[in-house]
């Protein structure tokens, strides 16, 4: 076992992102997050690995320093809370109009507005099918543990390199405020100027080589046919992330006659839900997206000629459960039941709505 | 002999007193008879050179008519939102912090969408340059008013002139933030007589050795000109500008610290 702690969700995002060599943090305070840039405030990372930490002014300065740093080649993050996201949402799509690489983490509260700053997850439209202006795609993570707390913000740092497309870890006040045992990752040093040269020299604004070619961060093109063609490969690249990099997980699905579909603290929930209703004699089973885009569809089509009606479970008025429609063109019936506001369902309540949405028809 | 040949015979090494820098590409330049921001692009060019900075200078460009400056200076360069390049410049510099980094800025993207952005880097004493050009207007979306539109100042959406009462008054950027303990170099110049474009380059070289010295933030203000939104000349533009700006706008330093 390595180093092996009590923590809460916000904190070790904080901590991994240190561990993980990130070089810059930029954010501004907003409730339930506020521990991530306190953690770093308070571990000074900037003694230890050189990592830059700045509370910025406000949501949008930070999303725009993040745009800054990310051109530099280097691996930097925000984190906010619903409000605040939607603040960064100009920035964010910036980031995917200039193939930039950055991890924003979003601890979600209920909405719209101000909301309140209880868990909530309405925010899966803004974060799976938009959210900022122009055709693109967030990869997005729904960690539904403490431990994918940690796990999440190196695996996102990854995949946005991989596809030089910023990342999202989409979670919210459970499990951001919640404490649980966590193994943390060993520390990684941060990217030195030769493997930065390596591996976005291509790209980076970091100063023109001699002789060498120079590097421009813009996702401004105002010949059309030309921004056509930058769409396409765009769009190219969502494609090949949908055939490459689907995460799930299955519980309980290989007698399963019905199907929970549900992510992050919601599947956490349904994971009790499963065995309430297995002891009833009904037999469910869970499937957890772990990626919210790409969208595990493959995954749920491949349950319809086993399970006879599913039911999405989300904190929210219905947003995943579309997605979940799509998957299942019409082939059994698909229901959502939610809580939202802030409240968090209890996993009674999950199996009655079972009982009543699908197994009742 | 010919005309031609007569002129070909006097280009030769020998008689070169004045090259255009290569910093400076030769793209055709989309600015506007009469625009100021090419000869400040040239200046900044010039400087790099001088300098010998080009491999580690990352300009920002801004959202408005110099939102293309990238197509000119051959440097690496970003390309901000609207109003936001001192973010973006803020963190290019930390994480960069050998670096000379600049931001590229028109009235409307500092003093009015970006205004949050630039007083807190100000304030912050971020070790960049920025680059403010005051015309007075938004140029590349048609001539509206800008927060620096004087009083009375006829644009597209002041078609009657501007009603301070309504719109409050010009801003007066420069001294705004050298109130700020974090600016360490404000200045305001001009670039429309050979002396001021020569003023102009010794401030902007003033605040790239302000970075290489890590001083802070240097703000180099230049009121400009904008034919095409004011509706004049070059040349009437220049009067105008001289008549109208500058005394609400006077040049001059305002710290050097």
């Amino acid at each position: 076992m390595g180093d092996v702690r009590l923590m809460k969700g916000n904190e070790v995002i904080a901590e991994a992102a240190i561990r993980c060599g990130c070089d810059g943090y930029f954010g501004y305070p907003i409730t339930p997050q506020s521990e991530i840039m306190e953690t770093l405030m308070i571990r000074k990372p900037e003694d230890e690995t050189g990592m830059v930490v700045l509370q910025a002014e406000s949501e949008v300065a930070a999303i725009n320093m993040v745009y800054g740093g990310a051109s530099c080649g280097k691996k930097v993050m925000t984190s906010s809370s619903s409000p605040g996201i939607s603040l960064k949402a100009e920035g964010i799509t910036y980031l995917a109009g200039a193939e930039l690489p950055a991890l924003i983490v979003n601890i979600v509260r209920g909405g719209p507005g101000l909301g309140t700053i209880q868990p909530a997850q309405s925010d899966y439209f803004q974060a799976v099918k938009g959210g900022g202006h122009g055709d693109y795609k967030l990869i997005v993570l729904a960690p539904a543990s403490v431990q994918e707390m940690n796990d999440f913000v190196d695996l996102g740092f990854e995949l946005s390199f991989k596809y030089l497309n910023p990342a999202m870890i989409l979670s919210d006040g459970v499990i951001g405020q919640m404490m649980e045992k966590v193994e943390l990752s060993d520390y990684k040093p941060r990217w030195t100027d030769e493997e930065i040269e390596k591996i976005s020299g291509s790209w980076a604004t970091n100063g023109k080589k001699a002789g060498g070619e120079r590097n421009i961060s813009t996702s401004l093109d105002l010949d059309s046919a030309k921004q056509e063609v930058f769409n396409h490969k765009l769009q190219a690249k969502y494609r090949a992330m949908e055939e490459n990099d689907v995460r799930f997980e299955k519980i309980a699905c290989d007698d399963a006659d019905y199907l929970f579909v549900a992510y992050g603290s919601s599947a956490r929930i349904c994971q009790k839900s499963v065995e309430l209703a297995r002891e009833k004699g009904i037999k469910v089973g869970l499937l957890r997206p772990i990626t919210l885009f790409p969208y595990p569809t493959k995954q749920i089509q491949e349950m319809l000629g086993q399970v006879k009606g599913i039911l999405s479970v989300e904190m929210s008025a219905g947003q995943m459960v579309e997605d979940v429609r799509l998957a299942v063109e019409g082939k059994v019936p698909v229901e959502h039941f939610g809580r939202y506001g802030g409240i968090i369902p209890t996993p009674e309540e999950v199996v009655e709505a079972l009982e009543e949405k699908i197994l009742g028809k | 002999m010919t005309a031609t040949t007569e002129i070909n015979n006097i280009i030769s090494e020998e008689n070169l007193v004045y090259k255009k820098t290569d910093v400076l590409l030769d793209n055709e330049m989309h600015y506007c008879p009469g625009c100021t921001h090419g000869v400040i692009h040239k200046v900044i060019a010039e400087v790099i050179e001088e300098m010998d900075i080009q491999d580690k200078t990352i300009g920002v460009s801004p959202v408005g008519c110099s939102v293309l400056a990238y197509n000119y200076l051959d440097i690496d360069w970003q390309q901000a939102a609207h109003g936001r390049a001192p973010a973006l410049a803020t963190a290019t510099a930390r994480l960069m912090p050998e670096k000379y980094v600049f931001t590229y800025q028109g009235d409307g993207d500092l003093a009015s969408i970006g205004c949050a952005e630039i007083i807190h880097a100000c304030n912050r004493g971020e070790n960049i340059v920025v680059v403010f050009v005051n015309n007075a207007i938004y140029g590349m979306t048609g001539g509206q008013m800008a927060p620096t539109t004087l009083e009375n100042q006829v644009t597209a959406t002041s078609p009657y002139g501007r009603d301070c009462a309504s719109t409050g008054a010009p801003m007066k950027i420069s001294e705004m933030v050298s109130l700020l303990p974090g600016t360490r170099f404000v200045t305001r110049q001009s670039a429309e007589t050979a002396g001021a474009v020569r003023k102009l380059k010794k401030a902007i070289r003033k605040g790239f050795e302000n970075t290489r010295e890590k001083k802070g933030l240097s703000f180099i203000e230049i009121v400009g000109t904008c034919s095409s939104g004011w509706k004049l000349s070059p040349t009437q533009s220049n009067e105008w500008m001289k008549e109208n700006m500058f005394p609400y706008y006077p040049l001059g330093t305002l710290k050097d610290e």
